[in-house]
């Protein structure tokens, strides 16, 4: 008998332990419907409403970027309308601003820029929020740097005003250069918007984002507390080249509304006077966190649940054997046991991942649907990101299940290795995420143990260029999605190797 | 019942693995609270954490060795068939399972004492160099944080007598018992209506039992320290009285 025959029949023999042993079918059942159940259970518990003076009234959306994500696009514009090729050229003289109420003791205003305030030059392709653009910019701490469409960020040369900027807009590029005297220009970079229609507006603007600080809240969360902010830009020499005809105009984009109608909380402002702008914003231009709604992923909590279920049926789907004595007719049957192990491990890897895809596959948009319908913003991601979580999750679990399937034969016992395999997945997780260890510990546990497999799950990107709490209970994990699910895996691997050698050692 | 409790004693004494989990739950209790008291800070100038409390936060990890101690001190007899034998000595049933559940959560209750015991003297160490107050059993919320704590831990072990009872088979049990300790908190956090999130958290076994901890905003709990205790005393009650129900009603092999 070819090998490749050999070990088909031990992976159909193996396949038919599993799916007459009714505990365990019924099991994986369980561990699939706990995924969209608790799904709906949490939707249902989770309601979201704003207060306009006085009435309750569906919460303001954020604007969705050209990618689909959710950004801020709130900044103070001054600007003109650009009709196809042209430059903007400025001297940006001084960029000062005021932080409100910060700590340690939250007690007065202090003049200062926070390091992500913004001020430059801008084509953006139109008035609409989320609309795509571009911009050349200094910032508080952060350097010159280039940025577009929410995402796109690249640094320039260190340091602040005084800078001459300028950016040129040439069919769908879009370059931006930056020198410190007006005569030696360095490119910043270039980037194509290939959504910009060919009349857009350009001009000069000032942004400054929320001074953030958190604090650990009694029940073990999180009280995050944006504060105030305000950016004030100068800038002379103005020059803008191009089919830019008219007076300069001055927008406050997407204005926060104040507590009576029609006024405006903090609005922004520009003075003009002798070719001369001083221009005062507050707001950011920036791809919006986990902090600015729901991820998909928490539609997701369920599979905690269900990786308990799933790790008890594939550490029993090994153990059992011991217990009744069935393994030493297997083995007789299959004298290689390392091919026992192989196909034990397919068995329960590929049933819980077909159970896991089809859990996860209903469970998200079912949630997502529950908890748009109950008023809460859940933040849009790319479809492909959206297939990644799906399948990412169902690998967690199947992998977690070779884990515990592993352990089982290592161990041979079943509650060592159902203890061992809930400590090494499920603990770190839960102490990660419930704020109980200090940020550093809990970033440590999601590197290092097979808990980083989550990571998977992690819609909402980490971005450097916006100030966030990127702490495991807001959703962030330390690794790249892949690379944690990686991390489980070498331990699967690992546990298994040791596995066959323990097998082939060892008398049944 | 004397019998029965001295039957039941040399069984649990006599198993591998009472020693090591029980010693290794003292270690983690000790070893946690102290590492994380030695984290403690005093963010901008104000020292208002809850130190007792995070002196004694190795339990929410060292409960897991409580746990499966009691489970396997069930499951096991369950594993060898040795509950045939148990059960021909001594017929009455309820009696067996009050044995059991006695012997399991008096040892645990002496180990939790050690492990209290040593967290606060190392929390009485460690504190006065990280700006708190010295830790002292004197103090009224102190003193009922400790004991609560070792309350805490024989209650957890009588939830896994009760659980591993009904449910018998030793993985399936641990399971289920870590899942009800650590999972139902996060049932909590998946709600976000106010309501619904300060039910489920005083629901949860661990959250509301280690409300006993708190000496700090203890009128933020959604749960009286004592009353919280209350509703973990109210899981083992329900564990055992079904492990009692089912034991009394199946056959036992």
């Amino acid at each position: 008998m070819s090998p490749a025959a050999g070990f088909a029949r031990t992976l159909r023999a193996e396949w038919t332990k599993f799916r007459t042993v009714r505990g365990w079918v019924l099991g994986t059942v369980v561990a699939a419907l706990l995924v969209p159940l608790l799904a709906a259970v949490s939707a249902a518990g989770s309601h979201a409403s704003c207060d306009r003076n006085g009435v309750e009234t569906a919460c303001p959306e954020p604007p969705l970027g050209p990618d689909g994500r959710a950004v801020h696009d709130k900044f103070f514009f001054v600007h003109r309308t650009l009709d196809g090729d042209g430059s903007i050229t400025v001297r940006l003289t001084s960029m000062s601003g005021i932080i409100t109420y910060p700590p340690p003791d939250h007690d007065e205003i202090v003049p200062g820029l926070v390091p992500w305030a913004k001020a430059g030059v801008i084509v953006k392709a139109s008035m609409e929020p989320g609309s795509s653009y571009a911009a050349v910019m200094a910032t508080g701490e952060h350097g010159v740097r280039m940025q577009h469409d929410y995402t796109g960020d690249v640094a320039g040369r260190p340091g602040g005003a005084p800078r001459w900027l300028r950016l040129t807009r040439a069919g769908e590029t879009l370059t931006g250069y930056e020198s410190a005297d007006g005569r030696q220009w360095a490119e910043v970079a270039a980037v194509r918007l290939p959504d910009l229609p060919a009349e857009v507006e350009i001009g000069m603007f000032a942004a400054s984002p929320g001074d953030l600080t958190v604090k650990q809240a009694d029940l073990g969360g999180l009280i995050e507390q944006m504060r105030f902010t305000e950016t004030t830009a100068v800038f002379d020499q103005v020059k803008v080249e191009g089919a830019a005809p008219g007076a300069w105009r001055h927008t406050d984009v997407s204005p926060t509304p104040g507590t009576n109608p029609g006024e405006v909380h903090h609005p922004g402002s520009a003075v003009e006077s002798g070719g001369t702008f001083t221009v005062v914003g507050s707001g950011d231009i920036a791809p919006v966190g986990t902090d600015g709604g729901m991820a998909v992923e928490l539609t997701l909590t369920g599979i905690l649940f269900a990786l308990v279920v799933v790790v008890v049926v594939a550490v029993l789907f090994v153990t059992a054997e011991y217990r009744r004595g069935l393994v030493r007719v297997t083995l007789a049957a299959s004298p290689r046991r390392g091919r026992v192990l192989a196909a034990k491990a397919l068995v329960i890897g590929g049933v819980v991942f077909a159970a896991g895809l089809a859990a996860s596959a209903v469970a998200m948009p079912v949630g997502k649907h529950l908890l748009r319908g109950n008023g809460n913003h859940v933040l849009p991601v790319p479809a492909l990101t959206e297939v990644r979580v799906i399948a990412g999750v169902a690998a967690l679990l199947a992998v977690s299940a070779v884990l515990a399937l592993a352990l089982g034969t290592l161990f041979r016992r079943s509650a060592a290795a159902v203890v061992t395999a809930l400590a090494l997945i499920l603990l770190p997780h839960v102490l990660a995420t419930a704020s109980v260890l200090p940020v550093e510990l809990s970033l440590w546990l999601l590197r290092i143990t097979p808990a980083a497999a989550f990571a998977v799950q992690q819609s909402i990107p980490e971005y450097p260029q916006v100030v966030d709490f990127y702490v495991p209970q807001g959703g962030y994990y330390p690794l790249p999605p892949w690379a944690g699910l990686g991390v489980l895996c070498c331990y699967a691997a690992l546990a298994l190797a040791l596995a066959v050698v323990r097998l082939n050692r060892r008398d049944a | 019942m004397n019998r029965a409790l001295h039957a039941e004693w040399t069984k649990l004494r006599t198993v591998a693995g009472t020693g090591p989990l029980l010693l290794l739950a003292v270690v983690l209790t000790v070893a946690m609270g102290a590492a994380l008291a030695a984290t403690l800070t005093c963010p901008w100038g104000r020292c208002a954490q809850d130190s007792v409390k995070l002196t004694f936060s190795g339990l929410p990890v060292s409960q897991a060795c409580v746990a499966l101690l009691a489970v396997l001190a069930v499951g096991g007899e369950y594993g060898t068939g040795m509950i045939g034998t148990t059960l021909t000595a001594i017929p009455r049933r309820g009696r067996v399972l009050a044995a059991k559940a006695a012997v399991v959560a008096g040892l645990t209750a002496v180990a939790g004492t050690v492990a209290v015991l040593a967290s606060a003297l190392a929390g009485r160490l460690i504190l006065p160099g990280r700006g708190y107050p010295a830790l002292s059993l004197a103090d009224g919320p102190t003193l009922r944080a400790a004991a609560g704590s070792v309350l805490y831990l024989a209650l957890v072990a009588l939830l896994g007598v009760g659980i591993a009872m009904a449910v018998r088979d030793p993985a399936a049990s641990i399971a289920a018992v870590l899942g009800l300790l650590y999972l139902f908190p996060l049932l909590a956090h998946m709600v976000s209506d106010p309501g619904w999130h300060r039910v489920l958290w005083s629901l949860a076994p661990m959250n509301a039992g280690l409300a006993v901890q708190t000496t700090v905003n203890v009128a933020s709990l959604p749960i009286p320290p004592w009353a919280g205790l209350g509703v973990l005393a109210a899981w083992s009650a329900a564990a055992l009285l079904a492990g009692g129900l089912l034991l009394r009603a199946r056959d036992a092999s």
